[in-house]
């Protein structure tokens, strides 16, 4: 994984609370069987409409969403992610994030990033008068800066460790082997197997 | 200080724990299914890491599956693909499957508890949301994303920061024609899609006590739709005699080993709960959503809400898109609300109580001609239980749709999608726009609802259907 520690790009608002995870990729795009590509399912229905923000010349290029709060609701689908990586997105902001997808986000190496409603809507309406305007979002700081305003966020600190060193997560457990062999030896026969 | 169910079954998992990292939790069983699984074989095979328990594992194949001629091949070809993954990737690992054509496939959240698999105490984890269903038996069982998958199959541990508790208390006794699904909608448009976010949700009280399994799981199962990771019940004699004699129960002295300790796992009378609700289970009707979030529901005899009652602004926009979506007028009453299709079945409602109780409004009438319905089983065992009891009769002379074993229309992989502009009432749990089928319009509706709306071909009740003959 790629180490994250600060990013500087331009942002893209997106006006809506309870953005699902069937809205950011819908089922029928979950059928592949690759990692990569997801780009073209990312929000496609709304992508159908011409004045849908991605679309809006002002915004190509972004790598910043700047969304309304409880992003990712719903399915568990990490192809989201993915998408959303795909296009081209490092950071998504906003201020309430569905607890899966936050997670799915922190392994994939998207930085999620929980902004307080009111810095958002200012957020929102800087890079409206602005498209152009850089936003750096800082993990080792932890702060949102865009022009003149600088807006601290709020990320787990081992999610933050992991994503700044850029460690895979099954790599670290797999140093523990032994105690997962020890745990395994003192489970109870009544546990039921698969087979 | 006592502890809560969930704190109880967590502990009793841990493999590692350091101050400032998250535990290392030790899984005790994870379900796969075709969706989020290829990527996650395909980054063990890249690793070359094996899998590390599949005796733990358990394949099903489910979201992709047609529901009618499956002994045909699947036509989408990237369905079929998708399928041969699951089965490729199952023999290559050694990880046990039940495909389609096998009489244990199904919905994988069916699946496990039918066949004892998901017991009292046991961490459960799928690449599926809907996971937290199997919180019904007392498990902490929750959904996880496609890496986690990967992490599981490879460890068999996830790592994890403890969740906080809530206690969803349902007391009284719930009237004559309220199900689980009513309770469940009830909760959720109380406390919101986000009103869950980082517990785990306890449901407790007499009116929860007095749930079957069935309407446990379908509770549970939606505890994701408020935000919630997983959702549970504590373990009693319910959950005993519905897991007793089942394929993969404990038997003889482990048997009475397991129930011993499953007694000692229900929440403390001196625990506390990080947040608590209550509920007063006699106030609560049948429930419908109207909008294009599971929180946007109301009681069946109300109206269509309107912007004008949000409040704040982030919810009247919200409301506005979901009445613009839906192509409702504020102040309609929701009972006229006219349908085209009703699917029954899915992780939420597909299980043989949902299918008796459809059969139940059925007898002896007849499906509107203007609406399609379609009753899709939770898994074949299911299917072939209604069948014995002769549900299946019931259903197909009412003149609705007697299909195989899937998620079908809950989600619409599978070549069952509403067409843009459709209307079903659907005793799925996501009425998110599009979900099932592109510009499809969806109303999330208990099993009972949904035969009383076949009948009718708007939104209804059972109650209704009495009161008009």
């Amino acid at each position: 994984m790629e180490a994250f520690v600060t990013h500087t790009g331009t942002a893209a608002p997106l006006r809506r609370s309870n953005v699902d995870t069937d809205q950011i990729i819908p089922a029928e795009y979950l059928k592949r069987i690759t990692r990569h590509g997801f780009e073209d399912g990312l929000f496609s229905s709304w992508r159908k409409d011409s004045d849908f923000v991605l679309n809006r010349p002002e915004y190509q290029g972004v790598t910043v969403l700047v969304a309304g709060p409880d992003f990712g609701t719903g399915s568990s689908r990490e192809h989201a992610v993915w998408a959303l990586q795909d296009y081209g997105f490092k950071v998504v902001i906003s201020s309430r994030f569905a607890d899966i997808f936050r997670g799915n986000s922190g392994k994939g190496g998207l930085l999620t990033a929980v902004v307080d409603q009111g810095l958002v809507e200012q957020i929102w309406e800087l890079i409206e008068s602005d498209p152009a305007i850089a936003v750096t979002v800082d993990l080792d700081a932890r702060e949102v800066r865009v022009g003149d305003l600088v807006a601290p966020f709020e990320v787990d600190d081992y999610v933050r460790w992991r994503l700044m060193a850029g460690l895979d997560d099954i790599g670290i457990t797999l140093q523990y082997a032994d105690q997962i062999s020890d745990f395994e030896a003192t489970r109870p026969a009544y546990k039921p197997t698969t087979k | 200080m006592g502890r809560t169910l969930a704190e109880k079954v967590w502990e009793a998992h841990v493999v590692r724990h350091a101050e400032g990292e998250p535990d290392l939790l030790y899984i005790d069983l994870h379900l796969v299914h075709e969706v989020t699984s290829p990527q996650a074989f395909d980054g063990l095979r890249s690793a070359g890491r094996p899998v590390r328990r599949p005796d733990l594992t358990l394949a099903t194949e489910d979201h992709n599956t047609p529901t009618i001629d499956i002994d045909k091949p699947i036509a989408d070809p990237i369905s079929r693909a998708q399928l041969e993954a699951l089965r490729a990737n199952c023999a290559e690992f050694g990880v046990p499957i039940y495909s389609l054509g096998n009489a244990e496939q199904g919905i994988v959240h069916v699946v496990g508890p039918q066949l004892g698999l998901t017991q009292p105490g046991m961490t459960v984890v799928c690449g599926d949301s809907h996971t937290s269903t199997h919180g019904a038996f007392g498990a902490l069982a929750f959904g996880i994303g496609t890496s986690e998958v990967e992490h599981v199959l490879a460890t068999q541990t996830l790592p994890l920061k403890p969740f906080k508790t809530m206690a969803i208390t349902v007391e009284g006794e719930l009237p004559v024609g309220v199900t689980a699904k009513d309770v469940t909608l009830a909760i959720i448009a109380k406390i919101g899609t986000g009103g869950g976010q980082g517990y785990v949700l306890e449901y407790r009280g007499s009116a929860i006590r007095g749930l079957s399994m069935e309407g446990r799981m379908t509770l549970c199962n939606m505890s994701i739709e408020a935000g919630a990771r997983a959702g549970m019940v504590a373990p009693d004699e319910k959950t005993f005699e519905y897991l007793k004699g089942r394929d993969h129960a404990p038997t003889g002295a482990d048997w009475d080993a397991a129930v011993e300790w499953w007694k000692t796992l229900p929440t403390d009378a001196d625990a506390s709960f990080d947040a608590e609700v209550f509920i007063d289970a006699t106030t609560l009707s049948p429930y419908v959503t109207w909008g294009t979030n599971p929180g946007q529901g109301l009681p069946l005899s109300s109206n269509v809400p309107s912007p004008a009652d949000a409040v704040d602004e982030v919810d009247r926009v919200a409301i506005e898109g979901a009445l613009a979506y839906m192509d409702l007028t504020p102040g309609m009453p929701l009972r006229d609300i006219k349908v085209d299709t009703v699917f029954v079945g899915s992780c939420t409602n597909g299980r043989i109580e949902d299918l008796r109780a459809v059969a139940e409004v059925l007898k002896g009438r007849k499906v509107a001609p203007s609406v399609r319905m379609l009753v899709v089983p939770g898994s074949v065992r299911v299917k072939k239980q209604a069948e014995a009891e002769g549900l299946n009769v019931i259903i197909s002379e009412a003149g609705a749709e007697w299909r195989e074993a899937g998620c079908s229309m809950c989600l619409a992989m599978n070549p069952d999608k509403l067409k843009p502009g459709e209307r079903s009432a659907s005793t799925s749990n996501r009425n998110f726009e599009g979900r099932q089928g592109p510009g499809g319009r969806t109303h999330l509706v208990s099993p009972a609802v949904a035969a009383a709306t076949a009948v009718t071909g708007h939104l209804a009740a059972p109650a209704d259907l009495a009161s008009a003959s």
